[in-house]
Order: structure tokens, then C-alpha cells, then sequence
């Protein structure tokens, strides 16, 4: 990394002053080893009801079956694979942060990834519960493993790419999750080191006897890079495996060969907006101001228009495709969609996904927080209904129109959902009480060469061309949250 | 901070004279005879197939010189910034290869010797023995006019493009400052949608509609993926030619282990998307898709088909796997060389088995063509190199590039 000889053109990683080590420590620590404040209390309430609702409804489904929701002959699959492609989808950003932009040493992901990487593994736990429920016989979920016959189960299809799903996303699962307690290691024995009493001793235990050698700090190093070698093809190979549950069907609206890499990147756009949705409120509500800058959230918003371009040509390929190809059954399943009874379930999508994210092409846009969070939600909504729109309406009309029927969800296909953000929040909102939410120890590396102090001295020193410090003094009052006078007043 | 630049020579410039002039315009001239040859030995398809896909190769990989360029201003890479002439030099040639292009797909159409599964006589007429109906439902969109219109409109703004990124850094040579720089982020941002906007249809049109009756959607990001594969080959190669006749001495193998990372990740993107497309043809086994692959299982494809995922994903990814070898200029080179012949055969696979079919060949006008074109690359590109001095010198990433270290 060229971090000696940063270009002062770049924003700083870390904003404020007399920012130091230990109070990188104190800072981000203040969730962990406070007793909770309202605001937490009051979303946690909520969540957990949710997450009761979740309890409550998959537990009915469970006792009268699947029967409860909303499916029929002809749409057999909707709403519930709908909840699963979308959690697996925001799933896919805590990884890409740690693993792709760690190759790419973007340094501007030392203090996002931690909280993306819990928020990934969330997801995919939510996306989890949606294919144990749908099992209806859940106690059976074994069969889905290639178990030998003697355990009752029949041998699994291996042709079959619901198979295919099942290893891709439990190995993602569990990369992940081992890639998110490597990262976390350092910064729980920093909590070990300050905390006493019992809590030490759980600290301690979850340290995994972390003693900040050098060679502790290698191996740290080494088996960073090996991960996020390894998790790299995994986080593409989830997505891509979810498309081939739908592409290679013969379905019209299924079965086309661009689906894996635009699942891919619907994937990481969404997924990229959650975390935008959840660090937004995060940064405000923890005072996290100064290590999540509006750098961080413009950076993240120019990914949110870079993929939302990309499924933008995808949509319109498979739409020009369609006809092209000169296949009846294509072109009509398109014009359906388009313009058929389901019309504005397209048209939210191309609105929300390919439209309003353009507004990110103007800077005054991107830099405004309550634009960005506004815009994540839309992207939130809209990459829900792009898997609405991509299953119901390519099922509901099918070769014979006799049975074309319209799908309708049963108030417990709802609360499912509705239960499974639930679950979701409940789980963020208890990881930011016990773990760091910004991994201290790779911010900690940013303050020497990234810092907004560390350019400032650079500025003084006179050591950089007039016109730079001008360009970099005015990047920052401009478009950054932190004014000047508000951010030297903190301290 | 102290400047640390002594020891480089930014000032100094390409000399284009001796050997790589002479060679260059030998291999035009072969190829010249070559297209000759063809032409005169009764072989007018197979020529026209060769100069389509050589034509198309040449263009793609100006093209990705612009494409490189815009997405390093995009997304303010430093690394980079001391190699950008390169880039530059394959973007300055862009409007020629793209004329080129345009030349062979007229003529192709005027003549009869391209795209005669959708241009020939009778297919739209219902009344006429030859009349096939897809064809006629698809000629709104596939028809001479349009077919040109699209070309013409497309390569015209890649190359303007193209000409612009390279102006703004002429003139931050000059001037200085940052005003270049700036307006080289804006212009690559709206470069970079309209060239993604606009490249699947690109080679929609070029390459998918020589097969008329197949269509994938996944075509035009297989063809980007080459596309941009064998420009990073392309622009490597010239870095460690140009290195090893001793210019730019402020390249160093951090440099290079970046091109090769590149190269390494994106040859593995390549053969996911030739996977994808393959794999869900396959499975799906519907007619009208696996006609495609049903040609190039041909005896006369066969081998061949299975070659192109060797060269162009089984070596590359063994062989750059490791740190070392990305950082060492002979392996570097060995993989640059082989990729580009890999994503030639690439392009023949695209090319041939819906062109020429059984009659497919290789030799003099195969060869001859291809030395030709890279003669003609070379001697275009390295012209254009030579006219400014080797490194943007006001860059305001240079000093990080010239310190980049990984």
C-alpha cells in the first residue's frame, strides 16, 4: 500500500481531530461497554416483536402447513422464495467489502466491513429460515443433505441446483462467519484487556488467547488475504447458483443465459444498500461521525449506481432479447410483465432500481445523508420486487390459459416476512451491544497516512502544491457532514 | 514529504524507428498479400470472415485502452497513472480501427460475404422460396441501414470519446493543475454508460447476428469479457516491451503484479461468463439455443472449442496463481502472448463455425491476416506513442504511482 505517499487529492479515512489510538478505542467501544441507551431500547422493543411475529407465524406454518400461504396450483412458488432470493441477495455485500475490496486494498473499507460482514451473515440466516420453512416438514431438513440411505433419506439429485444451493450457501456461511471472527479477534481482546470481572472472562474465552505479537499479527495478516481469496469466487458463486434455480428451467422469464452475473450484481446492490440503511442510523446514533465519513457513504453509493447500471443492461437486454429471439411463448411472458397484470410490480422495479438510483450522478445527491437513506430503502424495496416480478409473473400465466390465476399473499406469507426483518434487526441490533461495530484495529492502521489530521499537517508543512490543499480543503467543506467548526468543537 | 523522482526521466519519449518500424510495416505488408491471396484463390468468405474478426479484435482492444482509461479516473486509481500513455495511445488509434471495421462490415454486406443468414435475397419476402419468418420478424432491427447507423453511431462516440480522455491529458502535460483531471472523471463517467449501455448491442450486432436464428443474452458481456481480457493483455505487453528496450524506468513489478492481477481475475471472469452461457444452453437443451454449440461440436470445432477453455482459463490460472509470477516479466509475457492468441481463437470460435462453417481453415489467410493486423496495431499505436513524452507528467497521482509498492 502506498500509504506513505497518499495523494492529498484523497478525502480522508478518518476525520476530527487529535484523533489518537486510544481514542479510536474509546469511541467506537461506547456501545459495548455502556449500558444501553433509549434509542436502542425503543428499536430493540420493536425488532424483537417482530422477531416474536416471525415465531408466531412460522410456528403456525409449521402446524397447519404450507398450506396457510397464499400459493397455488399455478404459482407455486412466490412469495416465500421471493423473502429467500432477497435476504441471500443482501447477504452478498459484508463479504464483497471484506474479501474484493481488501484485494483491491481499499482502505476506505477498514471501517464498514465489520458491521457489512455481521449484517451479511444476518441476512443469510434470515435466508435460511425461509428455506427451512418452506420444507414444511422441517424436521426433515437432513434430506437435503447427500446423507447415505440408512439415515431414511433418499440419495439427492445432484443434477438438481437447489442441491447446488444448499453447498454454496452453507459453505458461504461459513466462510463468512469465519472471516468475520478473524477480523473481530484484535478488537475482542481489546475488550478483554478493559473489561473486568465476568465479563473479562467471556471476553477472554472469545479472544482465543489473542496476546498482539508480531507474529499473531502476521498470521492475522496471512490468513486475511487467504480468506478473502477464498471468499471471493464464494460470494460470486452464491448468486450465481440462486440464478441457476430459475435458468436452467425452460420457463420463459427463467431461462436466460445473462441471469448469473445480473443476479450477481442485483445481489451486491442490494446488499450494499442495507448496509446503507443500517450504517446511516448507526454513524448517527453511535457518533460514529468522524470513521464512517461522508466519503465512506459517497463511495458506497457510486457502487449502488455502478450495479444498478449494470442490472439496468441486463433488464433491457432480456427485454430486447425477448423479442429478438422471435419465441412466442418469450416474447409474451415479457410483454406480460411489462404491461399484463402485474405492470406496476415491473414498473416499481424499473423505477426504484434502474431510475431513482440515477440520481446519484449528481454529487450534491450522493453527499446528502438523508438522500442516501432514503434512496437505500428504495433500492431495498425495489430489489424485492424485482424477484417478485422475475417468479410470480413468469409463473402465473403459464402454457395453458385456463388455469392463468393471479398470486396473493395470506396475512401469514406476510408476517413471515414482516417476522423475518424482525429477526434480522433483533440480531443487529444485539451484535452492536457486544462486539465493535467498526473494526478498531484496521482503522487504527489509517490514522498515520489517511487521516484528516495527518493531511492537515501535510497542509502546514507546506510539503504539497497550493492548488491540492485547496482542492482537498474544499472537498471537504463542500460535501463533508462534518463541517469544520462542529467537528473541532467536539473535542 | 521530499520528491523522490530524481532518478526517473519523465521527459523521455518513444523513439519509433528501426526494428519495430520495419517489422510492423513487413507484417502489414503480409498482410496485404494474405488478403490478396484470399481473395484471388476463390476464398472471398473465408477472407471476409478473417478481416471481420481481426477487424473486430483490433477495435476491441483500442476500445478497452479507452475503457482502461475511464475507469482509472473513475475510480481515482494511483497506481496506475504512470503506465496511462499506453492506454492513451491504443484510445488515440480507436477512430482508425473503428473506419477499419466499418469498411470490412459494409463491404462484407455489400458483397454477400458477411451476415448472410439475415442479409440475402428472398428471406423477408413471405412470396419467395427462401422467406424465413424468424428472420423476417427480427428484419426491423436487423436490416443494412439500421445495422450500419448502429456501428457507425457507436464507434463514432467511443472514439470521440477516446479522443478526449487523451486531449485532457495532453493538455494537463501543459497546464497543469487539476482542471484536466476533473474534467477527466466527468467525461470518463458518461464514457463509461454509454459504452455499457451500448457494447452488448455492439456485439449483438458484429458477431451474434452472423448466426442470425441464436441468440443469447449473455453474449454481450462474453464478448466484453474478451474484450477486456485481451486489451489488459495487450496493454501489459506493451509496458514490458517498452521496459525492456529501457524505457520507463519508474514501472517496477508492483506495477506489473497489478496488470497481472488483473489479467489472473479477469480471465477467470471470462470463462464464468463462457460458463454460464454454456452451461445453462446445455442444460436447458432447448433447440433453438443449442444450435450454437451443436456447430462447434462439430469434428471440425471440436477440438478446438475445448482448446480455447485450456488457453484461455486452465493455463492462465494456474500459472499466475502465485505472487511471484505476477511480478516477474517473463512469465508476465509468456501469459500476455498466449492470452491474445487464446482470445484470437476466441474470436474464430464466435467467427467461423456460423460463417464459414466446414470450410473453415487455417493458413496463409488465417496467419496472414492476424500478422497483419497486429503489424498494423503496432505500427499505428506505437506512432501515436511516440508524439509525447511517455508519462503524464502532471498527473496529480504520479508520485503515488511511481511509489507503489504491494
Amino acid at each position: 500500500m502506498s500509504s506513505h505517499h497518499e495523494s492529498i487529492l484523497r478525502e480522508p479515512l478518518v476525520t476530527g481531530a487529535n484523533i489518537t489510538y486510544a481514542k479510536v478505542t474509546e469511541d467506537i467501544l461506547v456501545p459495548v461497554e455502556n449500558k444501553p441507551n433509549r434509542a436502542w431500547w425503543i428499536g430493540f422493543t420493536i425488532a424483537a416483536l417482530g422477531a416474536l411475529l416471525w415465531v408466531v407465524s412460522v410456528s403456525y406454518t409449521f402446524w397447519f402447513g404450507i398450506g396457510t400461504w397464499g400459493l397455488n396450483k399455478t404459482v407455486g412458488w412466490a412469495w416465500d422464495i421471493t423473502g429467500f432470493v432477497w435476504w441471500v441477495g443482501i447477504g452478498h455485500a459484508g463479504t464483497l467489502i471484506s474479501a474484493v475490496l481488501l484485494l483491491f486494498r481499499q482502505n476506505w473499507r477498514n471501517s464498514i466491513n465489520r458491521s457489512a460482514e455481521a449484517m451479511t451473515i444476518f441476512a443469510v440466516i434470515c435466508a435460511a429460515t425461509y428455506i427451512v420453512a418452506h420444507m414444511g416438514r422441517p424436521w426433515m431438513a437432513y434430506w437435503a443433505l447427500p446423507l447415505p440411505n440408512q439415515f431414511g433419506s433418499l440419495w439427492v439429485n445432484f443434477n438438481s441446483p437447489l442441491v447446488w444451493d444448499v453447498f454454496a450457501i452453507s459453505t458461504y456461511f461459513s466462510v463468512s462467519l469465519v472471516f468475520w471472527y478473524t477480523g473481530l479477534l484484535p478488537d475482542i481482546a481489546t475488550i478483554r484487556d478493559r473489561a473486568t470481572g465476568f465479563r473479562r472472562r467471556i471476553y477472554s474465552i472469545l479472544s482465543f488467547g489473542w496476546n498482539g505479537s508480531v507474529k499473531t499479527w502476521q498470521r492475522f495478516e496471512v490468513v486475511s488475504l487467504i480468506l478473502a481469496g477464498v471468499s471471493t469466487p464464494l460470494v460470486l458463486s452464491v448468486h450465481t447458483i440462486v440464478s441457476m434455480d430459475f435458468a436452467t428451467s425452460v420457463i420463459p422469464g427463467w431461462h436466460t443465459t445473462i441471469f448469473p452475473p445480473y443476479f450477481v450484481a442485483g445481489a451486491i446492490f442490494s446488499g450494499f444498500a442495507m448496509v446503507q440503511t443500517l450504517l446511516l442510523i448507526a454513524r448517527k446514533v453511535l457518533g460514529f461521525e468522524n470513521y464512517i465519513t461522508m466519503f465512506h457513504i459517497e463511495s458506497m453509493n457510486k457502487i449502488i449506481i455502478l450495479t444498478g447500471s449494470i442490472v439496468g443492461v441486463a433488464y433491457l437486454t432480456e427485454l430486447f432479447i425477448a423479442w429478438y429471439s422471435g419465441a412466442e411463448y418469450e416474447q409474451y411472458a415479457f410483454l406480460n410483465r411489462v404491461s399484463g397484470p402485474y405492470w406496476w410490480a415491473y414498473w416499481a422495479m424499473m423505477t426504484c432500481n434502474v431510475i431513482s438510483p440515477q440520481l446519484f450522478w449528481f454529487k450534491k445527491i450522493r453527499t446528502s445523508v438523508a438522500a442516501s437513506w432514503i434512496l437505500s430503502i428504495v433500492v431495498n424495496i425495489g430489489m424485492w420486487f424485482e424477484r417478485f416480478v422475475i417468479i410470480v409473473t413468469s409463473l402465473h400465466r403459464d402454457y395453458l390459459p385456463s388455469s392463468w390465476v393471479m398470486f396473493y399473499p395470506s396475512v401469514i406469507d406476510v408476517c413471515v416476512f414482516i417476522g423475518s426483518i424482525g429477526v434480522f434487526f433483533t440480531l443487529f441490533l444485539l451484535f452492536l451491544r457486544v462486539l465493535p461495530a467498526i473494526a478498531m484495529a484496521e482503522v487504527k492502521l489509517l490514522l498515520k497516512s489517511s487521516s484528516d489530521q495527518s493531511k492537515q499537517r501535510l497542509i502546514r508543512e507546506d510539503s504539497v502544491p497550493k492548488e491540492y490543499a485547496e482542492f482537498y480543503k474544499e472537498s471537504l467543506t463542500k460535501y463533508d457532514s462534518v463541517s469544520e467548526e462542529k467537528e473541532y468543537a467536539k473535542i | 514529504m521530499g520528491n523522490h523522482n530524481h532518478s526517473h526521466n519523465f521527459t523521455e519519449q518513444y523513439e519509433f524507428s528501426g526494428k519495430p518500424k520495419t517489422w510492423s510495416l513487413i507484417a502489414i505488408l503480409v498482410g496485404i498479400l494474405a488478403i490478396a491471396f484470399g481473395l484471388l484463390t476463390d476464398h472471398a468468405e473465408r477472407t471476409f470472415a478473417n478481416l471481420l474478426l481481426m477487424a473486430y479484435y483490433f477495435t476491441c482492444v483500442c476500445a478497452a485502452g479507452a475503457f482502461f482509461l475511464a475507469v482509472q479516473f473513475v475510480a481515482q486509481a494511483g497506481w496506475s497513472a504512470g503506465l496511462l500513455r499506453i492506454p492513451q495511445a491504443f484510445a488515440r488509434i480507436l477512430p482508425i480501427a473503428s473506419i477499419i471495421l466499418i469498411v470490412v462490415c459494409a463491404a462484407g454486406l455489400l458483397t454477400h460475404n458477411l451476415y448472410h443468414h439475415w442479409h440475402a435475397d428472398g428471406l423477408t419476402d413471405p412470396n419467395h422460396p427462401e422467406y424465413d419468418a424468424l428472420i423476417a420478424g427480427k428484419s426491423g432491427y436487423l436490416n443494412v441501414p439500421f445495422f450500419l447507423t448502429r456501428l457507425v453511431f457507436f464507434l463514432a462516440s467511443y472514439s470521440i470519446f477516446a479522443l478526449m480522455l487523451s486531449r485532457f491529458s495532453s493538455n494537463e502535460d501543459m497546464e497543469g493543475g487539476l482542471n484536466s483531471y476533473k474534467k477527466s472523471i466527468k467525461w470518463s463517467a458518461i464514457f463509461l454508460i454509454v459504452f455499457g449501455f451500448t457494447t452488448p448491442i455492439w456485439s449483438f450486432d458484429v458477431i451474434m447476428s452472423l448466426e442470425a436464428h441464436w441468440f443469447s443474452t449473455m453474449f454481450g458481456w462474453y464478448n466484453f469479457a474478451a474484450m477486456w481480457v485481451s486489451g489488459l493483455c495487450t496493454i501489459t505487453l506493451t509496458v514490458i516491451l517498452l521496459k525492456k528496450s529501457g524505457y520507463m524506468t519508474w514501472i517496477n513489478e508492483n506495477h506489473l503484479h497489478d496488470l497481472g492481477k488483473f489479467i489472473f481475475a479477469f480471465s477467470i471472469f471470462w470463462t464464468y461468463v463462457w460458463f454460464a452461457q454454456f452451461l445453462l444452453i446445455w442444460y436447458a437443451n432447448m433447440p433453438e439455443e443449442t444450435v450454437y454449440f451443436y456447430k462447434r461440436f462439430e469434428p471440425e470445432y471440436l477440438p478446438w472449442f475445448w482448446v480455447n477453455i485450456v488457453v484461455n482459463f486452465v493455463a492462465p490460472i494456474l500459472i499466475l496463481m502465485t505472487r511471484d509470477s505476477k511480478r516477474q516479466m517473463n512469465t508476465l509475457m509468456f501469459v500476455c502472448i498466449m492470452l491474445l492468441v487464446g482470445h484470437w481463437l476466441d474470436y474464430y470460435m464466435m467467427i467461423m463455425p456460423g460463417t464459414v462453417a466446414e470450410h473453415r481453415g487455417f493458413g496463409i489467410i488465417e496467419i496472414g491476416i492476424a500478422i497483419g493486423f497486429a503489424g498494423l496495431f503496432t505500427f499505428l499505436m506505437l506512432k501515436s506513442l511516440s508524439k509525447r513524452s511517455l508519462v503524464a507528467i502532471n498527473h496529480p497521482f504520479l508520485n503515488e504511482s511511481v511509489h507503489h509498492h504491494i
